[in-house]
């Protein structure tokens, strides 16, 4: 190394150290990137797209969209799901299949969406209220259906209407009692992890109706 | 003295020598003197943990703004109680024992660690009247008391009976003993420069004139070769490689916890604080004002400002470069940082002491060159 290349390499170090620090500089005086989060909740931006907490949306009339056909909870890969239909009689004397109870569970899900992807009349969404810690685990298990709630008619005379009023007064009594059992029946699933799959199984075949098929072909349209 | 033509409303003088006369009535010399000297040690003690508690909030500011980020921010306005509460922690957690270690080198070297910083700590002048004890070899004893913290940290290193521990005191042995060399050098050079070692000259011949200005080239290379040797010295900024945390998970107080880590925490920060303090004192004029030779108003009002805020200030602007050199450069490789003591600084830094003593002897200083403006007598 000659001394010529020993003075100019000290004066090249100093250089691109002094190089080095005014960027740090920079970096001192620029905008913190830091989410005071508790704090920032009113300006807080969460993406669209984030999937936190399924939900069932309801119009102002208390009405939903979800019939009951159990694809959501054919297409759970782990057992979230749980829908009850029930049968009702209708005043013109046919029977209809409406929905009970829509449970989901919010600590068993993986938040795969699709259930979501696959519901035929597009009746749950995931939401972005991300915020769903709570201290007790049976609170994990929502009931996604509203109390009283009914099926969304598609633009029926007002006869069709008066019908499910009748029976929501009922529903208000009955699904009570209904709504306790799956909640312990989701329990019991839980607890007992490895039968998880064979119970689910069993459930969709009692309460579920809808050949698989069209379940696929819509799966195809929907998506 | 000449300072007493200015009015100090602020200065602690008239406290210290009030205690003193207070003391000095009400008891035998000997009694005085001793509870004087028991004083002294609380107040140094005290002042220690509060300088690195605070030291500890600033630097984890600072560092967080130099990444965008906040910092602590949780506990108290702004975080302020942040390294109390980290500090009672400390105070709180176990000690644990390590099997086969050397228990007693093992206990001993955290103090060996604290004692030297403490020391060191001493002679510090802080203002006007606030120095422990002001030696005529102040520079040197600073020298020589800093250097005694190696010994704990290879004895932390050895007693440990770990291998990362082991690696990173030998790697801490070869940089202190090496940049310990360059930082003495520079010093050196400034007291060629001043004619004095001890604290209080060095900062009354900076009246006028900084010794990091009146040696004019060659004290600014001391100055930087100082700082350099300083953050190799207490194992910071680029040249952290003794706990480098990648490679050695904490280097040789790994195996410490509790109080016994904090004394090395504790020492760390405190010997950056000490290293800008003594460059404070030896470049830029210690705890004195600045003063302009004939701007009498001036040099009064600068006056009013207490002498330990012009220290605590200039020692605050160091600390802050050391920060900033600290989160702006890579960590060095060991043969780098070899390279740069062994084959950078210490050539140069001889070529300038020889410099500086050819400065001196021609009376090329600024002081020298125009005696009229700065020369302090």
């Amino acid at each position: 190394m000659s001394f010529s290349k020993y003075i100019s390499g000290i004066f090249k170090a100093l250089k691109s150290l002094i190089g080095g620090m005014r960027e740090t500089w920079k970096e001192l005086w620029t905008k913190k990137v830091t989410m005071q989060y508790p704090e920032n909740r009113k300006t807080l931006v969460i993406s669209d797209r984030w999937r936190s907490e399924l939900i069932m949306p309801h119009d102002e009339n208390n009405e939903h969209a979800c019939t009951a056909c159990g694809i959501c909870m054919m297409n759970c890969p782990n057992g979230t799901i749980t829908v009850t239909p029930k049968m009702i009689e209708t005043e013109d004397g046919k029977k209809k299949k409406i929905l009970d109870t829509h449970i989901w569970n919010y600590g068993t899900c993986t938040f795969c969406n699709l259930c979501v992807i696959t519901c035929p009349s597009n009746a749950i969404i995931f939401n972005n209220d991300f915020e769903g810690a709570v201290f007790n685990k049976s609170k994990l298990i929502h009931q996604l259906n509203h109390e009283g709630s009914k099926l969304r008619e598609k633009k029926k005379e007002p006869v069709a209407v008066k019908t499910p009023t009748t029976t929501s007064s009922d529903s208000t009594a009955t699904p009570a009692t209904n709504k306790d059992e799956i909640i312990s029946k989701v329990k019991e699933n839980n607890s007992l992890t490895a039968s998880v799959g064979g119970n689910d199984s069993t459930n969709v075949e009692k309460t579920v109706e809808q050949p698989k098929q069209t379940n696929n072909n819509k799966d195809k349209t929907n998506e | 003295m000449l300072l007493l033509n200015y009015s100090q409303p602020l200065e602690l003088s008239g406290i210290i020598e009030s205690v003193d006369t207070f003391l000095r009535t009400n008891m035998s010399p000997g009694w005085a003197t001793f509870v004087e000297g028991v004083i002294v040690c609380v107040a140094i003690l005290a002042l220690y943990c509060i300088i690195a508690l605070a030291l500890i909030y600033i630097e984890r500011k600072i560092t967080a703004f130099f990444q965008a980020r906040l910092g602590p921010n949780r506990l108290g306005p702004y975080g302020v109680i942040q390294s109390i509460a980290d500090m009672v922690k400390i105070l709180i957690k176990e000690i644990i024992h390590i099997n086969r270690s050397d228990k007693f080198l093992f206990y001993a070297a955290p103090f060996f660690v604290i004692v030297s910083s403490f020391l060191a700590f001493g002679v510090i002048p802080f203002g006007i009247d606030l120095q422990a004890i002001d030696f005529n070899i102040g520079v040197f004893f600073y020298t020589a008391a800093s250097s005694i913290g190696i010994i704990g940290v290879l004895l932390a290193g050895w007693s440990s009976n770990n291998k990362y521990s082991m690696l990173g005191a030998m790697r801490s042995g070869a940089q202190f003993v090496s940049y310990e060399l360059s930082a003495g050098f520079a010093l050196m050079t400034i007291v060629v420069l001043s004619g004095t070692m001890q604290f209080s000259e060095l900062v009354e011949g900076q009246r006028y004139c900084w010794n990091l200005f009146n040696g004019h080239i060659s004290s600014i290379i001391a100055f930087i070769i100082f700082m350099i040797s300083g953050h190799a010295e207490t194992n910071r900024g680029p040249f952290d490689l003794p706990e480098a945390e990648s490679e050695l998970t904490a280097g040789y107080h790994t195996e410490y916890s509790g109080l016994t880590f904090g004394f090395f925490y504790l020492a760390e920060y405190l010997n950056m604080f000490i290293y800008c303090s003594i460059a404070t004192t030896v470049f830029l004029g210690g705890w004195m004002p600045i003063q302009i030779p004939g701007l009498d108003a001036l040099n009064e009002v600068m006056w009013y400002i207490p002498s330990y805020v012009w220290f605590f200030g200039k020692t605050g602007l160091l600390i802050f470069l050391s920060l900033w050199v600290r989160w702006s450069f890579p960590r060095l490789r060991i043969d780098h940082l070899l390279n740069l003591e062994w084959k950078y600084l210490l050539p140069i830094n001889l070529v300038n002491l020889l410099v500086m003593v050819v400065i001196v002897l021609t009376d090329t200083s600024l002081a020298g060159l125009f005696p009229s403006l700065l020369a302090t007598n």
